[in-house]
């Protein structure tokens, strides 16, 4: 069986930006590994003759023209924002002071 | 210790580069959605749900930036994979609103190209190969600033504001393979693949390659080993080198820092670091606590890119001249010495000096004016030759002024101050300014006659034969005239007046 463990769980909870307790770290280190499991069994098939696929259906080449369309107001683009400034969308600090 | 010599540094180390090259696309619109690009719009106009990432926008890719991304490729002698996909590279950070950016991972759309670049050394001209790993699309992030703190760097800000307008601008990645053996020219073989880089996607007109305005960014990697050794050495990534000389200074700059590391004992450190244009110098960026983990997948909401080969074939076909062999030919044309060839790339005027001279200009004229007095005119007013309201059609018209006689060199100058000036074309401003040479042999005789008077020494002394003596009288005459006659003119007529054959 594969298995994650809890500090795989801790690392990908934190490039994705989800914070988790640590009951929820255990929790989803055996839950990943029965997921894997799960996905783990396409590999038993014969797949020599198919391609690799990204998208559900077999399209190829679709583009649109180099024309442009209006654009939104800066107040209706700023519309949702938590915080905005000068007709900026204001974020938090994002690093800390130099090292 | 005292930091190494440039000398130093290469009697006992060998550079090794890697440059990526940032090129904005010039297209209408955004790479996936269809806001405008253009630059210096005010903040947030040019935004729309899907360069917004708002929930359920879809991104649909702008035909123009394939087509101008597969004619880079082409001109950097790659290959064009047939089959291609967009990649999601995920990394949170407040440029990017998607927390992703739609790049190309293990499929780029061209891919094992090579540029020649020339550099002139002590030894003569020495080519050097640089071979392209890599080109690939992606689109560009927002632009930040940085709120508190003293110095408007991300470090000790207080927040940041994000404008958005640039986030989904087409963008294309250049990437080297490894660059070895350039020795001691490694700076100004850098310097060089820029150079030529922007003068190749200029001539394919798809992006307006302005450092200045970002629209092409240069990433140096550097790294030294021990001469004769095969163990590459541990590198850093240099960003915002903004201009074709910082370029050469930031390269030649990380060699010494190495080098000093090295000679040290210590180790260099493989970190991102920022070009410092004011000091020349790098200052260590965001040091990678971990490996770079962007998890990089194909994009589900675009579908692949699979360019016909007869499409492909097509576009081959209209690939433009090569700069190279563009600037050999032209040399060759109109017999420009070395010299002078090297001040024009210098000065960027190649460009308009050839639009000059195919409007009918003689091409050694053309070359005079913008290398000249144009070119003194934009040093004066600190701006760049082509911000000038001066074009090629009026240097042109100029060019044909002075070889009909209605202007002298003296006045053609008066006339581009006035052109410069917003007057309008030569002939507005000559008629603007009533300047003309002075033509009435009458008016021109009257001078003579009246310098002769004056100086009636010297003119005695060109009656008896002593023809040197006419330029003392010549100059009188032309300053007599205020400039306007035409010096020939003069000389006839002076050399008639007092007998001498002409």
């Amino acid at each position: 069986m594969s298995s994650l463990s809890r500090d795989d769980v801790a690392k990908l909870a934190g490039l994705a930006r989800i914070e988790m307790t640590e009951a929820e770290l255990v929790e989803l280190s055996s839950q990943f590994g029965l997921i894997l499991d799960a996905v783990a069994r396409v590999q038993e098939m014969d797949l020599s003759g198919v391609k690799a696929t990204s998208h559900p259906q077999p399209l190829e080449n679709v583009a649109r023209p180099d024309v442009v369309l209006p654009s939104l107001s800066p107040e209706d683009a700023l519309s949702g924002a938590p915080a905005q400034e000068e007709s900026r969308f204001r974020v938090p600090q994002i690093l800390g002071e130099a090292e | 210790m005292a930091l190494p010599t440039y000398d130093e540094v290469i009697a006992k180390w060998d550079p090794v580069l890697g440059l990526e090259v940032h090129v904005e696309l010039n297209t209408q619109s955004k790479m996936f959605c269809s806001c405008a690009t253009e630059f210096g719009g005010a903040p947030n106009t040019q935004t729309c749900p899907v360069c917004l990432a708002l929930p359920g926008a879809l991104p649909v890719v702008n035909e123009k930036a394939i087509e101008s991304t597969i004619l880079i490729g082409l001109a950097l002698n790659c290959k064009i994979a047939p089959y291609s996909r967009f990649a999601r590279k995920n990394y949170f950070y407040p440029d990017m609103p998607k927390n992703f950016q739609i790049s190309q991972y293990d499929e780029p759309i061209c891919f094992d190209g090579y540029v020649d670049v020339e550099i002139e050394t002590e030894e003569g001209p020495k080519q050097f190969r640089i071979e392209i790993e890599r080109v690939h699309m992606e689109e560009d992030t927002g632009k930040s600033l940085h709120v508190g703190g003293a110095t408007g760097r991300i470090h000790g800000a207080d927040y940041s504001l994000l404008d958005y307008n640039r986030a989904g601008i087409p963008l294309v990645e250049i990437v080297t393979k490894i660059v070895p053996g350039t020795g001691k020219y490694a700076p100004e073989v850098a310097k060089a693949y820029v150079a030529e880089l922007r003068d190749i996607l200029r001539g394919l007109k798809v992006s307006d390659v302005k450092m200045e305005q970002g629209s092409l960014r240069c990433d140096a990697n550097v790294s030294l080993k021990p001469i004769g050794s095969d163990v590459l050495g541990t590198r850093s990534e240099t960003k915002n080198v903004n201009s074709l000389r910082s370029v050469e200074r930031a390269i030649r700059g990380e060699m010494i820092r190495h080098a000093e590391l090295l000679n040290d004992g210590k180790k260099v450190k493989q970190e991102t670091r920022h070009f410092q244009e004011d000091t020349g110098l790098t200052r260590s960026g965001r040091s990678k606590e971990q490996a770079e983990d962007y998890r990089y997948f194909p994009d589900p909401d675009l579908v692949p890119v699979t360019p016909l080969a007869s499409w492909i074939e097509e576009l081959r076909a209209t690939l433009p001249e090569r700069p190279s062999l563009r600037r050999k030919r032209i040399k060759e044309e109109w017999n420009v010495p070395d010299k002078e060839m090297a001040a024009m790339i210098n000065a960027d005027v190649l460009d308009i000096v050839e639009a000059t001279v195919l409007l009918g200009a003689d091409p050694t004229k053309a070359r005079t004016w913008w290398l000249g007095e144009i070119s003194r005119i934009a040093n004066e007013k600190e701006l760049p030759i082509a911000d000038l309201a001066i074009t090629p059609a009026h240097v042109a018209e100029l060019v044909e002024l002075v070889a009909k006689g209605d202007l002298t060199d003296k006045l053609a100058r008066q006339v581009v101050e006035g052109v410069v000036a917003g007057e309008g074309t030569p002939s507005e401003v000559v008629a603007k300014r009533g300047i003309k040479v002075v033509n009435d042999d009458g008016a021109l005789m009257a001078a003579i006659e009246k310098v002769c008077a004056e100086q009636a020494e010297t003119a005695e002394k060109v009656r008896g034969g002593h023809l040197p003596a006419a330029g003392a009288l010549i100059g009188a005459v032309m300053k007599e005239t205020k400039g306007q006659a035409d010096a020939a003119r003069v000389r006839e007529l002076l050399l008639g007046h007092l007998g001498q054959p002409i």
